[in-house]
C-alpha cells in the first residue's frame, strides 16, 4: 500500500478572483487576479516557482489548448507548464499535479492555477458541444441538468421517498447556499432566496428547477504549494497541509453494467474511502470539520452527503432538513456559497473549494468565518455525468493532526 | 407451395393532427379547406422519415420470422430522405441483415409500391427466397393546401415469396398512361396539382376500370366476387363510384382511412392492403390498385394460413397507438414550414464522419452490442474488454442485437435546457431485461407522461440528428414506453 500524501506538502499561498459575469475581462485578467493574491499570500517571487499545472475544461471558449496561455498570462520564466483537463474536476487535477511534484522532490515550489471563461457563449448554462465523433452517434441528447436530474428519480425510487419531500430537501440546500453566498464578496450570486422561490421556479430538467442548478461563471483560483520544511524556512507557522488527494474514474460499469442503480456515485464512494484512509480518518461524521462539495445541482449535493459517508444511506434528506449542513450546523457544507452561489468557472472550481477551506482554517473567512477551529476540511470535485464521471476527494488539515 | 404474401406489417406515427386545427389556422386564407375539416391525419414525429417508418413496418412484418431467410429488401416511396444513397440499404442495416441481400429503391410515382410489389411477386416466382417489400411516405405539402389536409404519414410491409402464403397472388395488371394529374420536378419540394374534377373524370374513372377489368379477366374472377377493393385516392366517393361502374359489390369498397390516417402517398395502397389482410378471413379476394401515370391492379386471395400468423401491431394496432395532437404550429415546425427561433444551442455542428459511421454502423444502425462468451454478460456498446467487474475478459464478445430486447426504465428526466425540436427532451437509463443498458433518448413520449422507474420500454429506429448544413441525417435507436402496444411484454 502506498504511503500516501499526508503531511508531505503544505499550502504556501492561495488566491481566487471574483467569480461572476466578468463581461470586460479576458481569462488572462482573471488568471493574474488570482495569481497575484496567491503570490502575496505565499510571500515569494514569481521566479521561485519551479513548475506549474494549468487547468481549464472548455478551452475552445477562451484560451485554447496547452500550457502556453498560463505561461504568457503570468510571463512565467520558461518553467514546465502542464495543462490538465478532467471535466469539471480539472481544478483538483491541477492541484494534484503540483502537490505530487513537490512530494516527489522534483519541485520545491509548484503552482496550480485554474480558469474558465464561460460567459462568452451567448446563453446561460454550459456550452452545447460535441462529445466526440463516435459518442455523438449514440449518446443521448443529454445536458448536465438532465443527467444529474435522473439521480432524483432513482434515489426516490430506491429509498421510497416521496418526490415532494425530496424536492423540499433539495430546496433547503439551495436556500442554504444562497444564505452563505450572500456573505461572500467574491461570490457570483449574493441574493438570499426562500423555499417558495425554489419550488416555484421554472423547470430546467425535471425535477430540477432553475434554483436547483448552479450557474456558470467566469473566474480563476490558484494554489502555491511547497514542502513543510520550505514553508517554515519562509517564515510560515501553523501550516495547512494536504492530507489526502484521491481521484476515482468511471470505467463504464455505471453506464453499461446493471450493477449500478443510478441513485449514487460509485466514484465518490471509492474516492472517499481511499481519501479517509490516506488521511487517517476513521469516522468522517465526527472528524470532518467542514466541507465543500460539487453542488452543480441540489440533488448532487444531497446524494453526495451519503457518498462521503457523512449521512447514512437514505438519511441525507433528514440531515439536510435538520440543518446539519447549514453554516451554523454540525458540519457546514458550502459555507462559501458553493458552486451554486460562489459560481462555477469549471477549471477553477476544485481550487476554489480548497481556497475557502484554507481561509476558514486560518480564520480569514470574514463574515462567514466559523467560530470553532477547523481541523480537517474536505473538498469533493466531480466531473461528467452520474453514469460516467471523474470524482476527486481532497482533504486538507492542520499539520500533524 | 404458391406465390403470395407470407407475412405483413404496418406502421402509423403516433400523433394524429386534428384537421379542425388546420382549418382553424388556414380557413381565413382558403375557405375551401372547411369541406375537408373532418377527422384527423397521422403526423410523423420530428425524428421520423420514410426510412424510419419503413423499418418499423418491416419489424412488424417480420414478427416471428427468421431475418436471415430474406433474399431482398425493396422500398417504395416518393419521399426518400436520400436521393443518392440506397434508402432500402439503411432499412437493411437497421434490420441487421446486411451482406448477401438485394436492396432496391422504387420511386417517381404514386404507384411505386404497387408496381414494385408486382415486380417483387414476379421475382419471387423465379427465385423462391422471400422478399421484404416495404413502402413508406412522408409527403411534403404546403401550408393551407388541400394535400396537407388529405395526406397522412405511414408505412407498410409485406413479405412475398413462394411458400404457404396468407394471401395467394392471383393476378396482376398494369395500365401505363402518362396522365399527369400532379408532378414534382427535380429540386422542387412540393407537388404541383391540376383540377380535381378532371383527375376524377378522365383519370380515375377511365384508367382504373381498364386495369381492373384486365386483372379480373386474367384471374377469371367476376367483379362481384371481389371481397375487398383497395383504392387509395383520398377524393370522396370515387372508390364507390368506381365500384358501381365496374360491377364491384358496394360492401367491397375498403375504408381508405381518410378519417383517421389520411392518404399516405405511394405507401397507401400497401397500407390499405395490410389493413384489409388484418380484417380478412380465409378465402377472401382482395383487389389492390395504385394510381399514378396509369394504374396497377393486383388480386390476392387469403388462405387458412392467415389464422396462424402471430399477433402484431399492424395498421390497426398502430392506429390504436394514438395521441391526439391539436397543435398545428407543431406540425409546421416539424416540417420546416415556418422559421422557428431555435436558439443558439441549436447551432452545434452535426457533421458525421462517414468513416466513423461506417466503422461503427453495426452499433449505430443495427444496435449491435456484445455478449461475453466467458461470463455471458450482455453489454452495449460491444467493447474489447468485458464490462463485468468480475470478468474483464479481452476480445471475448460476440454480436448481440439489442433492438428487439425489452428494457425497463432506471432513471429519467424531461430536459428543457438541451436543444430538441420537440422540448422537453425525454431521456434516461434503460436497463435491458437480459442484461445491458443504455443512456437513451426517448421518443413518442407524451408531454404529460407519467414516467416511472421500472416501467417497460422498447426500442424504435429514429433520426438522431439532422445535419442541416450538409443535408445528411444520422439514425439511431430510441426508447419508447412499451405500454399501449398489443404485443405481449
Amino acid at each position: 500500500m502506498a504511503k500516501g500524501i499526508s503531511d508531505k506538502v503544505a499550502i504556501l499561498g492561495m488566491g481566487c478572483s471574483k467569480f461572476g459575469e466578468r463581461w470586460n475581462d479576458n481569462a488572462e485578467d482573471l488568471m493574474l487576479e488570482a495569481f497575484q493574491e496567491a503570490l502575496t499570500d505565499a510571500g515569494i517571487e514569481k521566479d521561485q516557482i519551479d513548475a506549474a499545472w494549468f487547468s481549464t475544461a472548455i478551452e475552445e471558449q477562451h484560451v485554447g489548448k496547452s500550457g502556453v496561455p498560463l505561461a504568457i498570462a503570468l510571463r512565467l520564466p520558461y518553467i514546465p507548464v502542464t495543462r490538465v483537463e478532467n471535466y469539471c474536476a480539472s481544478g483538483s487535477e491541477a492541484l494534484r499535479g503540483a502537490v505530487y511534484a513537490v512530494a516527489s522532490g522534483a519541485a520545491d515550489i509548484a503552482l496550480a492555477l485554474g480558469v474558465e471563461k464561460l460567459k462568452d457563449t451567448g446563453y446561460g448554462g454550459l456550452p452545447q458541444r460535441s462529445r466526440g465523433s463516435v459518442n455523438d452517434l449514440v449518446w443521448a441528447n443529454a445536458s448536465a441538468p438532465g443527467s444529474f436530474a435522473q439521480l432524483a428519480s432513482a434515489y426516490a425510487a430506491k429509498h421510497g421517498i416521496d418526490r415532494g419531500d425530496l424536492k423540499r430537501a433539495m430546496a433547503h440546500i439551495s436556500v442554504k447556499s444562497h444564505d452563505n453566498g450572500a456573505k461572500n464578496p467574491k461570490a457570483h450570486l449574493r441574493n438570499k432566496i426562500d423555499e417558495d422561490k425554489v419550488l416555484n421556479a421554472p423547470m430546467v430538467a425535471e425535477p430540477l428547477g432553475l434554483f436547483d442548478c448552479c450557474g456558470v461563471s467566469d473566474g480563476s483560483a490558484c494554489a502555491i504549494v511547497t514542502t513543510p520544511e520550505i514553508a517554515r524556512s519562509l517564515g510560515k507557522t501553523d501550516l495547512i497541509t494536504v492530507k489526502a488527494l484521491q481521484l476515482a474514474v468511471s470505467n463504464g460499469t455505471e453506464a453499461q453494467h446493471n450493477s449500478w442503480d443510478g441513485s449514487y456515485f460509485m466514484t465518490a464512494r471509492t474516492a472517499a474511502r481511499r481519501a479517509y484512509k490516506e488521511a487517517g480518518i476513521e469516522n468522517p461524521r465526527e472528524q470532518i470539520s467542514m466541507f465543500e462539495v460539487h453542488d452543480c445541482f441540489s440533488i448532487t449535493e444531497l446524494v453526495t452527503m451519503e457518498d462521503l459517508f457523512i449521512s447514512p444511506e437514505g438519511g441525507a434528506v433528514k440531515d439536510v432538513l435538520d440543518g446539519f449542513y447549514d453554516a451554523d450546523g454540525k458540519i457546514p457544507c458550502q459555507i462559501d456559497g458553493g458552486l451554486k452561489c460562489f459560481g462555477h468557472p469549471i477549471g477553477a472550481s476544485g481550487l476554489r473549494m480548497v481556497y475557502e477551506m484554507y481561509l476558514q482554517m486560518q480564520g480569514r473567512a470574514g463574515e462567514r468565518q466559523r467560530a470553532d477551529e477547523p481541523v480537517f476540511a474536505l473538498t469533493h470535485n466531480l466531473g461528467g455525468f452520474p453514469h460516467q464521471n471523474v470524482c476527486s476527494v481532497a482533504i486538507i488539515g492542520r499539520e500533524g493532526a | 407451395m404458391s406465390i403470395g404474401i407470407l407475412s405483413f406489417g404496418g406502421y402509423v406515427p403516433r400523433a394524429r393532427l386534428s384537421r379542425q386545427a388546420i382549418v382553424a389556422a388556414n380557413a381565413w386564407f382558403n375557405a375551401g379547406l372547411k369541406a375537408l375539416g373532418k377527422g384527423e391525419r397521422s403526423m410523423a414525429n420530428w425524428d421520423e422519415d420514410s426510412v424510419t417508418m419503413a423499418v418499423e413496418a418491416a419489424r412488424d412484418c417480420l414478427t416471428g420470422i427468421d431475418r436471415t431467410t430474406l433474399s431482398a429488401i425493396h422500398m417504395a416511396s416518393t419521399s426518400f430522405p436520400f436521393q443518392d444513397r440506397q434508402n432500402s440499404g439503411i432499412v437493411a442495416a437497421a434490420l441487421d441483415v446486411e451482406g448477401g441481400i438485394q436492396t432496391l429503391d422504387l420511386s417517381s410515382s404514386q404507384r411505386a409500391a404497387t408496381s414494385g410489389l408486382a415486380a417483387a411477386l414476379r421475382m419471387a416466382a423465379g427465385d423462391g427466397a422471400p422478399i421484404l417489400f416495404t413502402a413508406a411516405e412522408k409527403r411534403r405539402t404546403k401550408a393551407a393546401s388541400p394535400l396537407e389536409m388529405t395526406t397522412g404519414d405511414g408505412a407498410a410491409a409485406v413479405l412475398v415469396g413462394d411458400g404457404d402464403p396468407v394471401a395467394t397472388f392471383l393476378a396482376g395488371h398494369t395500365e401505363t398512361v402518362d396522365f399527369v394529374d400532379h408532378y414534382r420536378g427535380q429540386d422542387e419540394a412540393y407537388d404541383y396539382t391540376w383540377e380535381e374534377r378532371w383527375v376524377r373524370d378522365e383519370g380515375y374513372m377511365k384508367i382504373v376500370p381498364a386495369a381492373v377489368a384486365a386483372v379480373l379477366a386474367k384471374a377469371g374472377v367476376e367483379p362481384g366476387a371481389v371481397d375487398r377493393f383497395c383504392f387509395p385516392a383520398a377524393a370522396r366517393g370515387v372508390a364507390a363510384g368506381l365500384a358501381r361502374k365496374m360491377g364491384l359489390r358496394e360492401d367491397a369498397v375498403a375504408d381508405n382511412l381518410q378519417a383517421n390516417l389520411g392518404e399516405a402517398g405511394a405507401a397507401h395502397p400497401l397500407i390499405m392492403l395490410v389493413h384489409a389482410l388484418e380484417q380478412a378471413t380465409p378465402g377472401e379476394k382482395i383487389l389492390v390498385t395504385g394510381f399514378g401515370q396509369g394504374c396497377d391492379a393486383l388480386l390476392f386471395e387469403t388462405t387458412e394460413a392467415l389464422a396462424a400468423l402471430p399477433a402484431r401491431m399492424g395498421i390497426a394496432g398502430h392506429l390504436a397507438r394514438r395521441r391526439a395532437e391539436s397543435n398545428y404550429q407543431k406540425f409546421l415546425a416539424f416540417n420546416d414550414l415556418i422559421t422557428l427561433e431555435r436558439g443558439l444551442r441549436a447551432e452545434v455542428d452535426k457533421q458525421t464522419g462517414l468513416t466513423t459511421l461506417f466503422r461503427n454502423r453495426g452499433m449505430v444502425e443495427g444496435m449491435i452490442g456484445g455478449r461475453c462468451t466467458q461470463c455471458g454478460t450482455l453489454q452495449f456498446p460491444k467493447s474489447n474488454v468485458c464490462v463485468n467487474p468480475n470478468c474483464g475478459a479481452v476480445d471475448s464478445q460476440e454480436d448481440q442485437p439489442f433492438s428487439d430486447v425489452r428494457g425497463r426504465l432506471n432513471s429519467f428526466t424531461a430536459d428543457r435546457l438541451t436543444y430538441s425540436p420537440d422540448p422537453p427532451a425525454f431521456y434516461g437509463m434503460i436497463q435491458f431485461d437480459e442484461g445491458g443498458r443504455l443512456m437513451s433518448d426517448f421518443t413518442d413520449v407524451d408531454p404529460d407522461a407519467d414516467l416511472r422507474v421500472g416501467m417497460p420500454m422498447r426500442m424504435m429506429f429514429r433520426v438522431k440528428d439532422y445535419d442541416t448544413k450538409r443535408g445528411f441525417r444520422r439514425y439511431f435507436w430510441k426508447a419508447t414506453p412499451a405500454e399501449n402496444t398489443i404485443t405481449e411484454e
